[in-house]
């Protein structure tokens, strides 16, 4: 059959380019086959590899794992205290984590935008008035969860959320508790 | 037909399908009832309302719950992998799902397979996983906001958490943001960047700009580029070309919103309310416009 010519075109360039992957680094190696027996117990989809020579502080080893779902991941290892030293995205280790939060003020509202996610407060009340922006598919779960509360009532995103959106919450929540000085 | 795909944060609800209609307080989707909140339920609402007004055949909705864990995603992007092939859809948008380039390539893949390549939308997690594929540029359209677009501009970003810093997420730098996705083929062909201006950008080039009417207090409100995207995938659905679907589509969510007289408070059901009256007053306009 012929293929779209859109389709054929950028395949075999583009194979290389995926970035959805990180890696977790560990102290040292006996870490690194604990977490990978726990992830691959709990049906993650996860592999040992050899790190990048920027990355090999004491460890020869690392987890590779699918990066989106890093808060459900970290979650798990925490509850078996195999936590790990960092945790990079592999397309390229030296990337941070977005660390820019954007205020706007709406008079009795305040925004916090956290990379793509938003969080609205009433600062009368601190009260949780509205959640936007995100699209891993637990972000309308932690609206739900969110919205209507006060900041002192609402659980945090990083309890109730599992992926990197809910993660990006996660820090306009906290900016958002010390602007309301909550 | 214009098949909607996404997710609905419910444990442990199963693969279901079916035409979407908007009830009064609700949304079904065949035989099972969900409120309208935000995400994929506003996107389908706002869908089934614009082609309802127009006299349109429903959406059909393919959903799972999923609560974030992806265990509802991926057997979504089981099932439609073995099935896709079966639907007769001419336009899929593809919305709240778990990003995993594993299983977007083999969608994709047999997407490839239908011989007249249908119209391929993409918001939410999956403009994301798009994004990460590398594949961007086999989508029609892509509906980012201002953090999602610097997303987009950076090769290097795997997901917005990770975008980096000096790619600076401000409105006064939207038109450079743009100009690099596309340079960097992490664009759809035509991409509606939702912000205090709405800009339509085919094939690199900005050939739309909506500013009005300006409803500040709808930034905060969750959902409401959920319902802009179901407005837009109803206006092709009704026959409109992509870039002139995303200017009225831009022009109706604006105004609804603006009939809604919403505070930053105020929840995205109450807009999606004034969708039909807001589709009738810019449909008139710009048939006045072209007669």
């Amino acid at each position: 059959m012929l293929l779209p010519k859109i389709f054929k075109r950028d395949r075999s360039k583009k194979e290389k380019k995926k970035t959805d992957r990180g890696f977790l680094v560990f102290q040292n190696t006996s870490e690194v086959i604990r977490a990978e027996a726990i992830l691959k117990k709990e049906g993650w989809d996860v592999r040992v590899m050899g790190p990048p020579p920027e990355l090999r502080t004491g460890c020869d080893l690392v987890v590779e794992f699918p990066l989106v779902e890093q808060l459900n991941i970290l979650r798990i290892l925490e509850a078996k205290m195999t936590s790990p030293l960092e945790v990079v995205p592999v397309e390229s280790h030296l990337l941070k984590p977005v660390d820019l939060l954007h205020i706007k003020d709406f008079g009795k509202y305040l925004m916090v935008r956290a990379a793509n996610m938003k969080l609205t407060v009433d600062k009368e009340t601190f009260r949780i008035v509205n959640i936007s922006g995100g699209g891993c598919p637990d972000v309308p779960y932690v609206a739900n969860r969110l919205v209507g509360q006060t900041l002192r009532e609402a659980p945090s995103p990083k309890e109730v959320g599992h992926t990197l959106c809910a993660y990006c919450l996660y820090l306009a929540y906290e900016e958002a508790q010390r602007k309301c000085s909550v | 037909m214009l098949c909607l795909i996404g997710t609905i944060p419910l444990k442990g609800l199963p693969v279901l399908s079916g035409e979407i209609i908007k009830n009064d307080h609700n949304v079904t989707i065949g035989k099972d009832s969900f409120p309208i909140h935000r995400g994929f339920q506003s996107m389908i609402t706002a869908a089934a309302m614009v082609c309802s007004e127009m006299g349109l055949p429903p959406p059909v909705g393919f959903t799972v719950g999923d609560i974030g864990l992806g265990d509802g995603s991926r057997k979504l992007y089981s099932y439609l992998k073995d099935n896709l092939l079966d639907i007769p859809a001419k336009i899929f948008t593809f919305h709240y799902l778990m990003p995993d380039v594993f299983w977007h390539d083999k969608l994709l893949w047999t997407i490839e397979k239908i011989s007249e390549k249908p119209i391929l939308i993409a918001d939410a997690g999956y403009m994301y996983v798009a994004k990460m594929s590398g594949f961007a540029p086999s989508y029609d359209l892509f509906t980012p906001d201002i953090g999602e677009l610097a997303f987009l501009a950076d090769e290097k970003a795997p997901h917005p958490f990770y975008t980096r810093g000096f790619i600076l997420q401000e409105e006064h730098n939207v038109i450079p943001l743009i100009k690099r996705a596309f340079e960097c083929e992490n664009a759809a062909k035509i991409l509606l960047v939702k912000g205090i201006k709405d800009y339509i950008c085919a094939h690199g080039e900005i050939t739309g700009e909506i500013d009005k009417p300006n409803v500040e207090s709808l930034e905060p409100i969750g959902g409401t580029g959920d319902t802009l995207t179901g407005i837009v995938s109803a206006l092709i659905h009704g026959g409109y070309p992509i870039e002139e679907a995303s200017i009225l589509g831009a022009k109706i969510n604006r105004l609804a919103g603006q009939l809604a007289q919403p505070t930053p408070a105020t929840q995205v059901s109450e807009i999606i309310k004034y969708i039909p009256s807001a589709l009738r007053i810019v449909l008139k306009e710009n048939e006045k416009k072209l007669s």
